[in-house]
């Protein structure tokens, strides 16, 4: 006969592999959950809709060496801020495009604009724009230059903008353009017309 | 920061405020001089023998990688694999076996090789022969030997004229019946014989001594001597102090010792020459910080390091008098390079770069805000650069003028780089891009010598405003 605390045992044991198969099921669903989160690239924030209206973007094109201007439909926003908002998502649309002329990660997204009076705008990006941005003094340049002069054309009394990092102060993008400091788009503008000669 | 890195960032700043005195006799150093490069390195002392490290030897001259396991040190230069064995004489070159005078060492990664060694290690890599002076510690790779010739002219006052087949910056020093001429970096060979003895009563001899990495030529006198530099660094008119002070219809920009300073064109008091144009190179990135990964192997802070050295060395070529902000892998914050290109108060500061988007040379002068707020005497940290923009953009654009007559592709931009806009001096930087080749124009030392040969000609339409600058 089998004894009384050896069948206790068993069953304890089996008790305790059943939960620990239970448990190692729930994990692996949240692992492949957490993943697909992960992969998910789609802004966070929804669309504005409503009437559209066309506006003139700068985008970067690293063949060319330079900004090109380029039409766009965006849709119509109440405020400023929001224009500002809708004008740089369009422009990372672009940048995340397949045939981007100047590709930025899928992952990098646009947080908020803050429009503060007189005349200054302080962008903010998630921390995938800067660490998957590619690296060196002309592709980072650009990438700058276009947003700010993008910025500058189509929201009326911006003259200096300042890019943040998921809400902090990075020094550099990618390693070279600086984003210490508030950038002039007086100084951007005579860059951009310099680059187009 | 790295203490290492400190120690070097102070020897830079003494450097650059010109407090710098003549190298100590107890620091051993080894001079490399090659075609694309010319460096000094330390001397380590093990037991009784000397050694340097292999891969600082290497780096200069081409792409050099290492990989150490246990005691097997692997390195590959170029095409060409090597590997040693710590303890171990025999070491494998081009699937060869070589047998060291003294075993290899490995200290903390590092490989180190006798310097004994060099001469039959050095041509299995290279594939060239050269030519070591081993109780000097001087190395010539290849043909880059410069001569001098002396002819006296027995006129009154009597004058030594020295005539050098390359640019010359020699340290000058007077002392009580000499001049000593001291060339850290020059390639110089003694004349025909080492001891020239003139007829003369005033200049009565010239010898010719080399030891510890440098070259000396002395001259002996019996009246106080001073140096005058003439033909653009080729020429040393040796002279009684008072004649020399007489101005020389030929003399042109007179270089002299980058650690003494007096206005160029005014001969010293002290007899020392009058300084050459200070050009401060900044390799950008280094250490810690790699910049770009222009591949999966190639760092941005290699190639910048290389593309500096050669440009050095062409410039030095052209008579300027050239301080490099990192001479190693060293990590140096931004602020660091700005404040010890501005304190050394040279005419110019070529930052450096490598990127792996476009073609050909970008060169960048500063973003700065349109209008600066005036603020008395000081300068905003962030547009210091303001006074000195205009000059900054003349030189920029005669670089890319010069570029494009050397058939390189070359564009002019501006940028909000530090640490331009930190710079008081007249300040660019040139973004080193993919040529025809591509990326792989980005490490090649024949792609960088063609951009290094434009600046130096873009710098020298520019020259005389370079040397008006205070």
């Amino acid at each position: 006969m089998i004894p009384r605390h050896l069948l206790i045992s068993v069953a304890v044991m089996l008790v305790i592999v059943l939960s620990m198969g239970l448990y190692l099921r729930h994990m692996r669903r949240s692992d492949v959950e957490m993943q697909r989160l992960a992969g998910d690239t789609r802004p966070v924030a929804p669309p504005a809709s409503g009437p559209t209206e066309t506006v003139t973007l700068y985008v970067a094109d690293d063949a060319a060496g330079g900004l090109r201007t380029q039409a766009a439909q965006i849709p119509l926003p109440s405020g400023r801020q929001q224009r500002a908002e809708e004008l740089l998502r369009e422009l990372l649309r672009i940048y995340q495009q397949t045939d981007s002329p100047h590709p930025i990660a899928p992952a990098a997204d646009l947080r908020s604009v803050y429009l503060i009076d007189p005349g200054a705008a302080v962008i903010d990006f998630n921390a995938a724009f800067a660490d998957q941005h590619r690296s060196g003094v002309l592709t980072e340049q650009l990438t700058v230059n276009s947003l700010v002069q993008t910025l500058a054309v189509n929201v009326p009394g911006v003259t200096r903008v300042k890019i943040l990092v998921d809400g902090a102060t990075r020094e550099t993008l990618a390693g070279h353009a600086d984003l210490t400091e508030f950038l002039d788009t007086g100084a951007v503008n005579q860059a951009v017309a310099q680059e187009a000669q | 920061m790295h203490s290492a890195a400190k120690t070097k960032l102070l020897a830079v700043t003494l450097a650059l405020l010109g407090l710098a005195a003549a190298p100590s006799g107890e620091e051993k150093r080894i001079s490399i001089y090659s075609s694309v490069a010319t460096y000094t390195l330390p001397v380590i002392d093990r037991g009784s023998r000397e050694y340097v490290g292999l891969l600082e030897l290497l780096e200069p001259l081409g792409r050099v990688t290492s990989n150490a396991a246990g005691a097997r040190w692997k390195l590959r230069y170029n095409n060409v694999d090597s590997e040693f064995v710590a303890g171990r004489t025999r070491c494998r070159i081009r699937g060869r076996d070589l047998d060291l005078p003294a075993p290899f060492l490995m200290e903390s990664s590092r490989g180190l090789v006798p310097i004994s060694s060099l001469s039959t290690l050095l041509p299995q890599f290279l594939g060239n022969p050269v030519s070591f002076r081993d109780a000097a510690r001087r190395l010539f790779i290849g043909d880059v030997t410069t001569q001098v010739s002396a002819q006296l002219d027995n006129g009154n006052p009597p004058h030594l004229l020295l005539n050098f087949s390359a640019p010359v910056n020699p340290t000058i020093a007077t002392e009580p019946g000499k001049l000593r001429m001291v060339f850290m970096r020059e390639p110089l060979v003694p004349p025909g014989r080492q001891s020239l003895t003139f007829n003369n009563a005033a200049i009565t001899q010239m010898a010719f001594s080399e030891s510890n990495g440098s070259a000396e030529l002395s001259v002996a006198a019996t009246i106080p001597l001073m140096a005058s530099f003439s033909n653009g660094g080729r020429t040393i008119t040796i002279a009684a102090a008072s004649a020399a002070n007489a101005p020389s219809s030929g003399a042109e920009q007179a270089p002299a010792s980058s650690t003494q300073g007096p206005a160029e064109g005014t001969p010293s008091a002290t007899g020392v020459a009058p300084r050459r144009i200070l050009i401060v190179i900044d390799a950008s990135h280094g250490g810690a910080e790699r910049g770009a990964a222009l591949t999966d192997t190639l760092a941005e802070k290699t190639v910048t390091l290389g593309f500096a050295r050669l440009l050095r060395h062409e410039l030095e070529q052209q008579g300027y008098a050239v301080i490099l902000l990192r001479e190693g892998d060293d990590t140096l914050t931004l602020d660091q390079r700005a404040g010890a290109a501005n304190a050394s108060g040279a005419a110019l500061c070529i930052s450096l770069h490598a990127g792996s988007q476009g073609t050909g040379m970008h060169v960048y002068t500063a973003m700065l805000p349109s209008a600066v707020p005036g603020k008395g005497p000081f300068q905003p940290w962030d547009s210091a650069q303001t006074a000195s923009l205009p000059m900054s953009q003349s030189v920029a654009a005669g670089i890319v003028g010069a570029m494009q007559k050397h058939e390189l592709s070359a564009r002019l931009y501006s940028a909000s780089l530090r640490p331009l806009n930190n710079l008081i001096i007249p300040a660019i930087a040139v973004e080193l891009a993919p040529g025809p080749n591509g990326i792989s124009d980005l490490p090649s030392a024949n792609y960088q010598q063609k951009a290094a040969a434009a600046i130096a000609d873009g710098l020298s339409t520019l020259r005389d405003r370079l040397g008006a600058q205070p």
